[in-house]
């Protein structure tokens, strides 16, 4: 028995560990580091219909215990990214989970209709959450029946089952949880960025070009692990956890708040090597913990040690 | 590419500017100048890495020296560690400057502004080696932050300027450079953007090299926090740290 596995709609998982979306590109960049097919998938970079160039820089600061980005969703265009990231990334035995963004329910649905028809993509995560684009974006992650409206329309063209990311900048988590479930999602990842700012001392000016940015790393760990709790308690649909992850404790964590599967961010700029050192590092703390399969985590701090969702 | 490298020395060689020696097995890895590494400084803050760029890599000796200014926490507390301490190196990282654009007997004149000189020691030691003629030219704010002259001066014709006029010429680089009508057939250069900018510009149809600095989040390329755009493209970009941080003149824009 692979104690690691995790099966969620569309994704069956040799371990729940995935880098988050925006934090390892197309995976390039990481492959000089480790055999990219060690991980339990990969959410690649948020594409668009079109190519992006971004916001100009600074786009990062550093906080106490995270950073702010403002990358804002810079991408080469879905048609590249099919044309030569998914076929190049088609050489590693991992599950892509595609992260598409839009200005538009149009734009939206025409990334999804395309990028769900590569072959090594088995999920998507609408990412209706980045906290650093000017248009769309903020209401899409805000609005209850605006994330259910998106929701319905990517679900309907979607070769692959739909993940929506949550916003923690809202007042009402479980309402958005909620709504996008009836409006037919598949899973939900979260937390998305946290909006921050930075201002320099000597300037008097924000350090961020785009002025705000998304927080994230250790600093939102809590916040996250609080939203996951909340939600996985009030839906039914498999969660990958996210914010702040930095070991296999922290997973662990993520998984007793709710978590079927989580994703690492921040960490991976800390230490390249950060996901396959968790993925070593969660055996012999299963061990420790008494815990024959990583899915019987899921929800122990509020479902009484009671398998919540385990799909193998 | 990760190591838990060994301070051989951590001294300060001019005001708030430390040189600092790391031994470890990196070192072998490290063969351009202009590269950088990506130091973690503390076990847990400050959270993200520091990009330093390399000014002397001594193969024999398994030794590596970096030149950085205390300025923020992650710096301060990096100029706070002992010969004995380890710190968590990434690297070496980027694309450094090319040596091979010059071959013997030619001349290359080398520009660093303030924290930008360092990189410009290891070039110029190679460049010697290569039998370049080398000629420096290094730009500070004012006499306490000067550094690294006479080291210069062993390998060409090295003169100073500072914006103060407290040490050397009175200005800027680019002052220098007409004052003594300099000539080359290579420029390299490290510094601040404006400088950058001014040579650029000052030399239009010639061989000129720039060593960018940016904010960095990852430094491996991945999390697309230092781009910088393509003359002529709304979309093209080039990532300072995996593209560059050296790139050709004309090549991004400043």
């Amino acid at each position: 028995m692979n104690r690691l596995a995790v099966e969620l709609p569309g994704l069956s998982l040799k371990n729940p560990i995935m880098p988050a979306s925006g934090c390892f590109g197309f995976g390039r960049e990481y492959a000089k580091f480790y055999d990219l097919s060690v991980l339990g998938a990969m959410m690649i970079k948020a594409t668009t219909l079109d190519a992006r160039f971004g916001n100009p820089t600074p786009r990062v600061a550093e906080t106490p215990s995270g950073m702010l980005n403002a990358i804002g969703l810079q991408n080469p265009g879905v048609d590249y990214v099919l044309a030569e990231e998914l076929p190049w990334l088609a050489q590693y035995d991992v599950p892509i989970i595609a992260n598409i963004a839009g200005s538009t329910v149009e734009e939206y649905v025409e990334v999804a209709k395309r990028i769900s028809k590569a072959p090594n993509v088995h999920a998507l995560e609408l990412n209706i959450s980045c906290p650093n684009v000017k248009k769309g974006g903020i209401a899409f992650g805000t609005v209850p029946e605006i994330a259910a409206e998106l929701t319905r329309a990517v679900k309907e063209e979607s070769a692959v089952p739909v993940y929506v990311k949550l916003s923690p900048n809202v007042t009402n988590i479980v309402a958005m949880a909620k709504a996008v479930e009836q409006a037919g999602a598949d899973g939900l990842t979260m937390i998305n960025t946290l909006v921050g700012m930075r201002i320099d001392v000597k300037t008097a000016k924000p350090i961020l070009a785009n002025g705000t940015g998304g927080l994230s790393g250790p600093a939102i760990k809590p916040i996250a692990i609080r939203m996951i709790y909340e939600v996985s308690q009030a839906v039914s649909l498999p969660i990958i956890g996210m914010g702040g992850i930095q070991s296999a404790e922290d997973v662990i964590e993520f998984f007793y708040a709710g978590a079927s599967a989580v994703a690492i961010g921040t960490a991976n700029f800390i230490d390249p090597y950060v996901c396959p050192h968790i993925i070593h590092d969660l055996p012999p703390l299963l061990d420790e913990l008494g815990i024959q399969h990583i899915s019987e985590c899921t929800g122990r701090s509020w479902n009484n040690g009671q398998t919540v969702y385990c799909g193998t | 590419m990760k190591e838990n490298m060994t301070i051989i020395s951590n001294r300060q060689i001019a005001t708030g500017i430390y040189e600092l020696t790391l031994a470890g097995s990196l070192v072998q890895r490290m063969h351009t100048p202009g590269q950088f590494v990506h130091v973690k400084v503390g076990d847990r803050e400050p959270l993200l890495r520091r990009p330093l760029s390399l000014c002397d890599i001594n193969h024999e000796a398994g030794e590596c020296t970096i030149i950085y200014r205390a300025e923020g926490a992650g710096t301060t507390l990096l100029s706070q560690k002992l010969p004995g301490d380890t710190v968590d190196v990434l690297g070496p990282l980027g694309n450094g400057f090319s040596v091979s654009a010059l071959s013997s007997g030619q001349r290359a004149l080398l520009v660093g502004g303030g924290i930008g000189v360092p990189p410009l020691y290891e070039l110029a030691k190679q460049l010697v080696n290569k039998g370049v003629f080398v000629t420096i030219v290094l730009g500070f704010q004012t006499k306490d932050v000067v550094f690294y002259e006479e080291r210069f001066a062993s390998f060409g014709g090295t003169y100073v300027a500072t914006v103060d006029g407290s040490y050397g010429m009175k200005g800027f680089v680019t002052d220098v450079i007409q004052h003594h009508a300099l000539s080359f057939h290579v420029l390299y250069a490290c510094g601040p953007k404006p400088m950058l900018r001014a040579l650029a510009n000052e030399f239009p149809h010639q061989d000129v090299y720039l060593s960018l600095e940016e904010r960095m989040g990852c430094g491996v390329g991945a999390c697309f926090a230092c781009v910088c755009r393509v003359p002529h493209s709304e979309t093209a970009y080039k990532k300072v740290c995996s593209d560059g941080p050296v790139f050709r003149a004309g090549e991004v824009v400043l």
